[in-house]
């Protein structure tokens, strides 16, 4: 270690009762090294230091040149000088270069050194005093300038800089010794066979900086906070329903929910329609190796159930648009087979809450069912949509559910994931009656935010299935990236969704605690 | 959610009380509209050198076509406060007995079939209510009548033209008037092209252009009153001075024609001279048995469950108590003759929205308050948590992708024909992939038939990130399957890949092989014999794969034996420069794909 001056500034120390000056101690040597030595004696408690920081003015490159040969204006006026029956301006850059001309003569014209006569420079004194060229030698020799106009004159002229100097007032500290031993980095195999960590000194460790960065997997924030809202599900006692599928039927995803044909929720506005298959089949049961049949750990005798028609299933989905039927005028249209079986990417995963629900209703018991998985909007892409986000989704179906019920288990259910102020709107959906949007109080934005919809499915959703009268069915929603957006301050779904995330966001989120965050 | 802007001072005045935007707000909440905007401390236009008032934007339900303007929603809020009671609609015969006629001709059945119609005597109009009525109409065709498709409405000054009306559908050449506001007459093909580019009416065109014959409605001197869904005359148009009103609905849907007649006549019959009068027309339209007096303005009656109110609610009202809350909701309700548990409904004209007893519930719920409702906690049933299997076998090979040190992403589902393709190096066979109609744009042309171009594309937007980069995802794409019900089917895949200075080929391997070890799956070269127990019920080895989606030679396919069956699970493989240069990747990249449903 050529530069280390732990040893240096050690002698330096022992050969002196007061303390030293790093500056006059070792002038030559540059500050940073005499830090680093410092920085490893003070952190053994070697030395203990001072820092001094001074300020001084240096001269430039130009500050140099200039206090060697003179300034701009003074070879100027040599020139001018020279050429006794006067010099052509155009002929000044070809005797003292284009930049000694350019700035020179203006500043000899300022000081009155010369002067113009036509196309000629005349000089109007015999003898100067070139004062830019005195007071840069000064500086040279003291670094200061008692002169502040002067200084800051020449500081424009950027003739000479500013610089911060680092010196150190060193004194001997507790555990001063005349000599640094020789420290071992680390604790070595090698150490522990040989006994040397018997008479090792280990270099201290730095305890202020950060340990080595350790190469980690990740999971996608999104996915974590999916993870959580599960946890509260399954704690909540629901079972998962198979959403593993992206394209339904417009039976499925509207007519089955009692959402007539001409909602605005089926136009091509809002719906992504599939060309191609062309069209679906009327629903039927699925053959027994499709992995969307419902796959349950209840033995199947204590649930199995009277067989499903489907064929009546969709006579009475017709008949309850149509003509009404159990209890509803129906919104009296004619409904259209073709419309029901076209294919589209469903719009909610409501649509497999239907096709559960229709399949309890087999053997209608308690049930709860839930789902967190992508949706498709065909939604123009702006920072707060995307075509494609994920749905929450949770069912219950029980006999004689109240309202307030619903309102009691929301507060549980938002509770857990540490909302705990609620209330409830009335509002409209198309498939359930009563609806209630649902606001939580955001201690940090200090206001309401709608939070998820939630209802009772209307007797027209259930009654087709053969959902009894006497059984109520909750349902309620909400988006996985909004709350997500809210708790982490994303401003651009873009930056939680889809191929745009940044990689570094993934890979450094934290854990998700979605009671304590 | 349409939303309605009305002026705060006139509203305020009409429910009696001044209204701090808080309190607005809450009677909103209670009442389930929503209370969007208040524009007192905003910056508001100028309008012929006038600031406009202060305004209160609402959003209102989509199925209260009620309370699509000023009157209604006035109107509402005041029977919910009680302050007002329903009005009750007074049909009025003309003095002379005879009701002013539509006669339909069957020709319209080929473009718009049906008709319906109402006079208002004697209305007063000023200015605002002017503005009213007609943004109502305006309301009404954006929302319930589908862009005019289902239903449009032509409104006209009675005393400018003269009855009997008949309802046509003649060439358009044939029809000759002079649009409203406008002053040179048109026949029907010049006016397609008149408005062709009319930023507010060029988008109805295309509902009747095609067509040979287009609707038209004539007074009895074959005065042109309307061109439905398009535009009115101008002979006929309505001023402020318009005393007696004549309304013409034209649509292809029978129930919708109906219930926009209602809110017409419900909303401006109170400007009348005798406020809620309306008089009455007759449509005559014997060829599809529509033949009939408009509009029934009477009260549906229907009956309602008290225990099933009741038990929804989570109440235990009484019938009087009912009927008391139903009446803020704008019903006349009294204890049933016929049995204890019912009462007798009566639904105003206009609630077109009440279609069950489902929904009288809600409105007594509604009155009393969701806020006050007695809350319990539904927990009488015991029911078992569990999760999707494929789910979970998902969240393993998630886990342990993790704990390898791959970083998961989440791109998009849906991509572009090229990136699923072409960019790729694979062919669409037709057979393979789900195509979308109508797309906005090209990024979302079909729905994805692997993971690779979401990994590629995530890898290509980080590519300031350092290298190497190691991102994987499970999710699903998406198959044509024409034996389904709906033609196509979900797979859950599993897919990684590298990209940094090497090819990271021998990496993707290890993780292929990582992740089989922990599903139990054992690795044979096949020199080890398929029946050696040792190696278990499931095992997988690999064989080199020719395609041109992988740099030649140094690609396989992934073959798995569990069960007894034999899959071929997926590939891995660096990929071929060409596809990296279509993705805009400089360094190489290896890939891994594979199906982890034969692992359920």
């Amino acid at each position: 270690m050529a530069s280390d001056m732990t040893n240096p500034i050690l002698d330096a120390l022992s050969a002196s009762d007061a303390p030293i000056v790093s500056n006059e101690a070792f002038p030559s040597t540059p500050s940073l090294n005499v830090k680093s030595a410092l920085d490893r004696l003070a952190s053994r408690q070697m030395v203990e230091y001072e820092t001094i920081e001074k300020e001084v003015t240096s001269l430039t490159t130009e500050g140099e040149e200039i206090a060697s040969n003179g300034s701009h204006e003074a070879k100027v006026f040599q020139a001018v000088v020279a050429a006794l029956e006067g010099l052509k301006i155009g002929d000044l850059p070809g005797i003292v270069g284009k930049d000694n001309a350019k700035v020179g003569q203006g500043n000899a014209f300022k000081k009155g050194w010369i002067k113009k006569d036509g196309q000629l420079l005349r000089a109007t004194t015999d003898s100067i005093v070139d004062d830019t060229r005195e007071q840069l030698l000064t500086i040279q020799r003291t670094h200061s300038l008692d002169d502040q106009k002067a200084l800051t004159d020449l500081k424009r002229r950027k003739l000479v800089a500013f610089q911060k100097v680092l010196t150190f007032k060193i004194t001997k500290g507790p555990k001063f010794a005349k000599e640094f031993v020789k420290e071992e980095t680390d604790l070595t195999a090698e150490m522990l066979a040989s006994g040397a960590w018997k008479t090792a000194t280990l270099k201290p460790y730095n305890f202020k900086a950060k340990g080595a960065l350790t190469p980690a997997g990740a999971l996608h924030p999104l996915n974590k906070v999916r993870q959580e809202f599960r946890s509260i599900f399954f704690e909540m006692g629901f079972e998962e329903m198979p959403t593993n599928r992206f394209v339904e039927t417009g039976f499925w995803n509207f007519d089955a929910l009692f959402v007539p044909q001409q909602h605005p929720a089926r136009d091509l506005q809002d719906t992504f329609y599939i060309s191609d298959p062309p069209k679906a089949d009327p629903p039927r049961e699925d053959p027994e190796n499709d992995p969307h049949r419902p796959k349950t750990i209840i033995p199947t005798s204590t649930v199995a159930g009277k067989p499903l028609d489907y064929k009546k299933y969709w006579d009475d989905v017709r008949e309850v648009h149509q003509n009404g039927k159990y209890g509803s005028i129906g919104y009296r249209y004619p409904w259209s087979a073709d419309e029901s079986l076209r294919l589209v990417l469903r719009t909610h995963t409501t649509s497999v809450s239907t096709y559960i629900l229709h399949k309890l209703a087999a053997n209608p018991r308690p049930a709860r069912y839930f789902s967190i998985d992508r949706v498709f909007r065909n939604e123009a892409v702006d920072a707060t949509h995307l075509a494609e986000f994920h749905q929450i989704e949770g069912v219950i179906a029980d006999f004689g559910l109240t309202l307030g019920g619903l309102i009691g288990f929301m507060e549980v259910f938002f509770a857990k994931m540490g909302i705990h102020q609620l209330r409830f709107k009335p509002a409209y959906n198309p498939y359930t009656e009563p609806s209630m949007e649902i606001f939580g109080y955001h201690e940090g934005l200090g206001k309401w935010v709608e939070i998820g919809n939630s209802g009772m499915f209307r007797p027209e959703m259930l009654e087709p299935m053969g959902i009894p009268k006497g059984m109520q069915v909750y349902g309620w929603g909400l988006s996985l990236e909004r709350p997500t957006m809210i708790k982490y301050g994303v401003s651009n779904i873009r930056e939680l969704l889809g191929h745009k995330v940044d990689l570094n966001f993934i890979e450094t989120n934290p854990a998700v605690r979605l009671e304590k965050d | 959610m349409p939303t309605i802007s009305v002026d705060k001072a006139a509203l305020f005045k009409e429910l009696g009380r001044e209204y701090t935007t808080e309190e607005f707000d809450e009677l909103c909440f209670e009442f389930g509209i929503e209370l969007d905007e208040d524009t007192t401390n905003s910056e508001r236009p100028i309008v012929d050198g006038k600031q406009e008032p202060p305004q209160l934007k609402i959003e209102i339900p989509a199925n209260r076509y009620d309370m699509l303007c000023f009157e209604g929603i006035a109107l509402m809020l005041n029977i919910f406060l009680g302050r007002k009671p329903l009005p009750n609609y007074q049909m009025a015969k003309p003095a002379n007995g005879d009701l002013q006629k539509i006669i339909v001709k069957e020709d319209t059945m080929k473009i718009r079939p049906l008709v319906s119609g109402a006079i208002l005597r004697n209305v007063n109009f000023d200015q605002t209510r002017y503005e009213s009525f007609i943004a109502l109409q305006d309301k009404l065709h954006q929302n319930l009548a589908r862009q005019r498709t289902l239903v449009s409405i032509g409104t006209h000054d009675l005393d400018t033209i003269q009855g009997p009306f008949t309802y046509e559908a003649i060439p358009p050449k044939d029809i000759k008037f002079v649009p409203l506001n406008q002053t040179q007459e048109l026949d029907g093909e010049q006016l397609m092209n008149f408005y062709d580019k009319d930023k507010h009416l060029g988008k109805y065109l295309h509902i009747i252009r095609d067509s040979p014959v287009y609707p038209v409605i004539y007074d009895s001197n074959r005065v042109v009153c309307s061109l439905p869904p398009i535009i009115n005359g101008d002979h006929s148009k309505i001023t402020l001075n318009t005393k007696n009103v004549f309304i013409e609905i034209t649509a292809l849907d029978k129930t919708k024609v109906e219930i926009v007649n209602r809110m017409m006549v419900a909303m401006f019959s109170e400007y009348c001279t005798e406020p809620f009068t309306i008089e009455p027309i007759q449509i005559v339209s014997d060829h599809n048995n529509e033949t009939r007096v408009v509009p029934d303005m009477s009260n549906h009656t229907t009956q309602a469950e008290i225990s099933y109110i009741n038990q929804c609610c989570g109440l235990d009202l009484s019938a009087a108590q009912i009927c008391e809350l139903l009446k803020k909701m704008a019903y006349i309700a009294k204890p049933s003759a016929s049995s204890p548990d019912l009462i007798d409904v009566e639904i105003p004209p206009t609630r077109a929205d009440v279609l069950h007893q489902a929904d009288i519930m809600e409105d007594v719920a509604i009155a009393y308050g969701f806020n006050n409702l007695p809350k319990s906690f539904p927990s009488k049933s015991g029911t078992i948590g569990q999760p999707l299997p494929i789910n979970k076998l998902s969240d393993i090979v998630r886990t342990e992708a993790a704990m390898a040190g791959w970083s998961e992403v989440l791109p998009l589902i849906l991509c572009s024909h090229d990136e699923n393709f072409a960019w790729l190096n694979r062919k669409d066979d037709g057979n393979t992939a789900v195509k979308l109609a109508n797309p906005k744009t090209q990024e979302f042309q079909v729905v994805r038939t692997s993971l690779l171009p979401g990994l590629l594309k995530t890898i290509r937007e980080n590519k300031a990130h350092s290298v190497p980069i190691k991102v994987f995802e499970v999710s699903d794409v998406a198959f044509k399957d024409l034996s389904l019900e709906r033609k196509s089917r979900n797979e859950r895949h599993f897919a990684a890949a590298w990209y940094g200075k090497t090819s990271g080929f021998e990496v993707v391997h290890g993780l292929l092989d990582r992740v089989m070890a922990m599903l139990k799956s054992a690795f044979i070269t096949g020199e080890e014999g398929c029946n050696n127990p040792a190696i278990g019920d499931s095992h997988y080895w690999i064989e080199e794969l020719d395609e041109p989606t992988y740099f030649p030679g140094h690609a396989a396919s992934i073959h798995l034996r569990v069960a007894g069956k034999e899959h071929i699970i997926g590939a891995f493989g660096i990929l071929h420069p060409t596809v990296l240069e279509n993705y805009e990747l400089k360094y190489p990249v290896s890939t891994l794909e594979i199906n982890v449903e034969a692992f359920l």
